[in-house]
């Protein structure tokens, strides 16, 4: 066949400066940083005492999440602590995603004949960018139990008073470290899974078809952030709570 | 076998046996999904949503089997 489907799981290099590789995934995330930047600077300042229709949504949105997190974790002051961190990420992985279907990302090329690589790449469909989202949640769930059970917190994970607990507690530290891996693949799989079936249509059915999976992949986007953030949450309520004996 | 035709067969069946389980989650949790509707339209919001964020986990077990074929089949 000529005209091979290709399929690059890895972000490609583009140039290197002083040593450092300059992927294309890295120049999607500077665009992402910017475009999401410009989001908050233009929403924080058409913001008014009487709000718009935009506003009222927004805030509905903003204040129920709120809500949820004040629910799960027992108080709106705790709230008020996990609360940016939690949005953060839904807007963030909602923006990368989203800013996947600006036409030119995978279609602009960036040097030539063989060596030409996508100027852009999906910034989630690159594993180092979830792996580092992962790592942010997982710190922030690990340093919260430390801060509220102190260095009681790791007895849930070394127990020595009977054998049954040890194993209770091996298998708890497991569970803990497969939420990197977890949390990691499922945003990398969904996004990166997505971009192929997209890429596999127009390969086939270049008109019309995609569309509708398009707007599903977008829906899928947003989910996912909402999936990463939400569990986020759920963990930081385990970390907080008292282990059962 | 050549190697080519193992990595072929491999990534089929890794996609094919991979998606039978996401494939009875997602039926499961929509199927007792429209029975709680019907049993309690009023909870539809609630159900709904709920059942949306199960078939992102159910989903995401399927598409790990699919970027691990897709490993098999490109790397």
């Amino acid at each position: 066949m000529e005209h091979e489907f290709h399929v690059a799981i890895a972000a490609q290099e583009l140039t290197q400066i002083a040593g450092f590789p300059v992927t294309n995934s890295f120049v999607m995330g500077l665009i992402v940083l910017f475009v999401v930047t410009l989001f908050a600077i233009i929403v924080s300042s058409v913001t008014k005492l009487r709000p718009g229709k935009f506003q009222i949504a927004l805030e509905l949105v903003l204040s129920g999440y709120h809500k949820f997190i004040a629910d799960n974790l027992g108080g709106r002051e705790i709230a008020d602590r996990f609360f940016p961190l939690l949005m953060s990420l839904i807007i963030f992985i909602f923006f990368a995603n989203f800013l996947e279907f600006i036409p030119g990302v995978e279609s602009i090329m960036w040097g030539h004949g063989e060596h030409a690589v996508p100027f852009l790449r999906s910034l989630n469909a690159d594993l180092n960018t979830t792996i580092a989202l992962a790592l942010i949640a997982f710190f922030t769930i690990e340093i919260t139990g430390v801060r509220r059970f102190g260095i009681r917190y790791f007895s849930r994970f070394f127990n020595f008073h009977s054998f049954m607990g040890f194993f209770v507690g091996l298998i708890e530290l497991i569970s803990e470290l497969i939420r990197l891996v977890s949390f990691s693949f499922r945003l990398f799989g969904n996004i990166f899974a997505g971009g192929i079936l997209i890429g596999v249509l127009t390969f086939f059915v270049p008109y019309i078809l995609p569309a509708p999976f398009m707007v599903f992949e977008m829906f899928v986007g947003l989910l996912q952030g909402v999936v990463f953030s939400l569990l986020t949450l759920f963990f930081v309520k385990m970390a907080i709570t008292e282990a059962e004996h | 076998m050549e190697l080519e035709s193992a990595k072929l067969i491999g990534a089929g069946l890794a996609v094919g046996l991979g998606m039978i389980g996401p494939g009875i989650g997602i039926g499961l949790l929509v199927g007792r999904a429209a029975e709680g509707i019907s049993r309690n339209p009023d909870a539809y919001g609630k159900i709904f949503s709920t059942m949306l964020l199960g078939a992102a986990f159910a989903e995401a077990l399927g598409l790990l089997a699919f970027v691990m074929a897709i490993v098999i089949k490109f790397v």
